[in-house]
């Protein structure tokens, strides 16, 4: 029993490559459409269906369409063509009432203001979504550019007339909204959301008020309390802007509740995150703002991205206190008597506004995500 | 009859220069559940004290009372001459020379490695970048991982990630280094490449509390081994002594179970 043998030498095996129909293409689609009798039976079902309707709607928006109209001699517009015509769209109420739907109530010949502020608005968003620009001169960036904005919407100064706000409408009323809702939300959300979990008791009790009250009331109620009931509690004299009011709402409710996003990306983070920069001696600012902050918000970038969504489309609301922004202008179009009816092309035109912004932030914020992450990957 | 508590002071030679840490009577609960009862503890500056005992003996809670990630609620507490009361000022004085090692390492996963040692030294002791820097990559090839100063925690193995957060807590320079529990969230490969650090530590004389199983470790380096059971301290003295001549049955019974283990 003394033959003691040497040790075999331990040789790993090379790696093979997987089997050739599991991968790729084709692999990705016999596991996902072809994968039983029944799947192979719904997808062919279902790509029939979409086929169908995409046939439909290319039809009935492109080829059957009508692009424009005549105008008459009394000036109106001559949409008879667009009511006999029922099974193609008429886009002609689009492109006659693009300026109103954009701009509203704006005078027609200074459209041009708005139009730049618009741009300026989308150029704001871009510049601050790229990180080289991540510096402290945006501040500066995004003060200037909101003054200029004001300057070109307001008027009365370098020879620019002066336009009332009563008179701002379209999209720059939507963009106005939602940037300085946003903005200003924001970091009141995540303020909120530090002192739901604070120690002192006066704090909390603050902060989980805000948010119940706030986020147990519709919108639309609120939208009516700023503009119907708060005014009354004013001074006599003393006239808060209706648009201001709608925004000071706006800002309230989108703070109520990405507080408790940004909470629930406070309640994710491990204990030990805490603690070791506890025990490192960080103060709560440089704790909050070193350690917490970034991970909790990367953690909760997709929910806060949809509650912005949200937002975003939310401020179409404002509609319902007079205030005329991208949805109330396009509804309004369709009241005069030549162009009722045709609400499902500006409602498809108007669609088409949001979705953009909209994809927009929903593509950033997977781009941001998976940039912000990327400590996470090996 | 000996009084108890003079069990747990230092050796004779040290008693001279005043306490790194004293611990006085110290009772904490949570809840109804009363797991510090009446803790003495005192450790010299250059002590190494390991604390050893069953889950839920109450040796995690007691070390993490030192720089009060716990609070205690009876006895009194003095951290190199400083009193753990609520004063804010006093407690951030502790933390500045008191660094803890975690069983789950707690780097900052969203830093660095580099980043995660130099942050407290920049904001905390106001120390400019560049000298951070400096002094960081130093404690790095002190605990041999120079190389992955760029990397992510997430980009390291556990044995790696562990000698950086002992790199990121020496980067305090700290008086005193407690660790709770340092290797037993590791492979087995793993656990060696951290306690050569720990012991590599002992050797510069550093004051150290350690709450480990790993009772090679003890032999090696404790000046002192605390044994705990129930939130009690049972038996404390040198290693020798406490692992080759039990005194209670409880330590004996502790050190029979963990020897099976190994």
């Amino acid at each position: 029993m003394s033959d003691i043998t040497a040790p075999t030498r331990f040789t790993p095996s090379a790696a093979r490559t997987p089997p050739l129909l599991t991968t790729g293409p084709i692999g990705w689609l016999r596991a996902n459409l072809f994968s039983s009798w029944l799947s192979t039976a719904v997808t062919l079902l279902l790509g029939y269906l979409l086929v169908r309707w995409a046939m439909g709607f290319v039809d009935w928006a492109f080829v059957k369409a009508i692009w424009s109209v005549e105008t008459g001699a009394d000036g109106r517009p001559l949409t008879q063509p667009c009511r006999v015509n029922r099974e193609g769209a008429c886009w002609a109420v689009v492109t006659e009432n693009h300026r109103f739907i954009l701009f509203g109530l704006y005078p027609y010949d200074e459209q041009w203001r708005p139009l730049v502020a618009c741009i300026l608005f989308v150029g704001l968003y871009i510049v601050s979504a790229m990180r080289r620009f991540w510096r402290k001169e945006l501040a500066l960036i995004w003060a200037v550019t909101l003054t200029v904005i004001g300057i070109l919407m307001w008027g009365g100064v370098f020879g620019l007339t002066f336009v009332d706000q009563e008179r701002w409408g379209g999209l720059p009323i939507t963009l106005i909204l939602s940037t300085f809702g946003l903005a200003f939300a924001f970091p009141l959300a995540i303020l909120v959301a530090l002192g739901r979990r604070s120690n002192l008791p006066a704090v909390k009790i603050i902060c989980v008020l805000y948010v119940e009250l706030i986020r147990g009331v519709p919108l639309i109620s609120l939208l009516f309390m700023a503009s119907v009931v708060f005014p009354l509690f004013l001074p006599e004299g003393l006239n808060i802007d209706k648009l201001l009011r709608a925004q000071v709402a706006v800002i309230l409710f989108a703070g109520a509740y990405l507080a408790e996003v940004v909470r629930g990306g406070l309640q994710a983070l491990p204990r030990g995150q805490y603690e070791a920069a506890d025990a490192l001696g960080l103060s709560y600012w440089q704790k909050t703002g070193f350690i917490i902050l970034p991970q909790a918000l990367r953690l909760v970038i997709p929910p806060l991205v949809n509650t912005f969504i949200g937002f975003f489309k939310d401020t179409s609301l404002v509609l319902i206190i007079g205030i005329y922004d991208l949805t109330n202008a396009a509804k309004t179009a369709i009241v005069e008597p030549a162009w009722v009816g045709f609400g499902p092309e500006v409602y498809v035109f108007v669609g088409l506004i949001y979705l953009v912004f909209c994809f927009a932030m929903s593509k950033y914020s997977q781009g941001l995500e998976a940039d912000l992450n990327r400590h996470r990957r090996r | 009859m000996n009084d108890t508590a003079d069990l747990h002071v230092a050796s004779a030679a040290r008693k001279d220069a005043p306490p790194a840490i004293v611990m006085d009577k110290v009772n904490k609960w949570y809840g109804q559940l009363h797991v510090l009862k009446d803790v003495s503890l005192e450790v010299a500056f250059g002590e190494r004290v390991v604390v050893c005992g069953p889950s839920g003996s109450g040796k995690s809670t007691m070390i993490r009372c030192v720089n009060r990630l716990e609070q205690h609620q009876e006895g009194r507490i003095v951290v190199d001459g400083i009193e753990l009361t609520d004063d804010l000022r006093a407690l951030d004085a502790i933390r500045r020379e008191v660094g803890m090692v975690f069983q789950s390492f707690n780097l900052f996963p969203h830093l660095t490695v580099l980043d995660n040692c130099t942050l407290a030294p920049i904001w905390v002791r106001k120390m400019p970048k560049k000298e951070a820097e400096e002094l960081a990559m130093e404690y790095l090839r002190r605990v041999k991982i120079p190389e992955q100063a760029l990397k992510y925690p997430g980009q390291l193995s556990g044995g790696q990630q562990q000698r950086v957060a002992i790199a990121r807590a020496l980067c305090m320079k700290p008086k005193i280094m407690l660790f709770d529990e340092p290797t037993s969230a590791l492979d087995p490969e793993m656990i060696k490449e951290v306690l050569d650090t720990m012991v590599e530590l002992a050797a510069t004389g550093m004051t150290m509390i350690v709450v480990t199983h790993e009772m090679g470790f003890a032999r090696q380096v404790a000046d002192r081994v605390v044994f705990m059971d129930q939130g009690e301290i049972v038996e404390s003295g040198p290693p020798e002594e406490i692992f080759g001549n039990p005194r209670t049955d409880r330590l004996r019974l502790f050190l029979s179970q963990i020897l099976r283990g190994h």
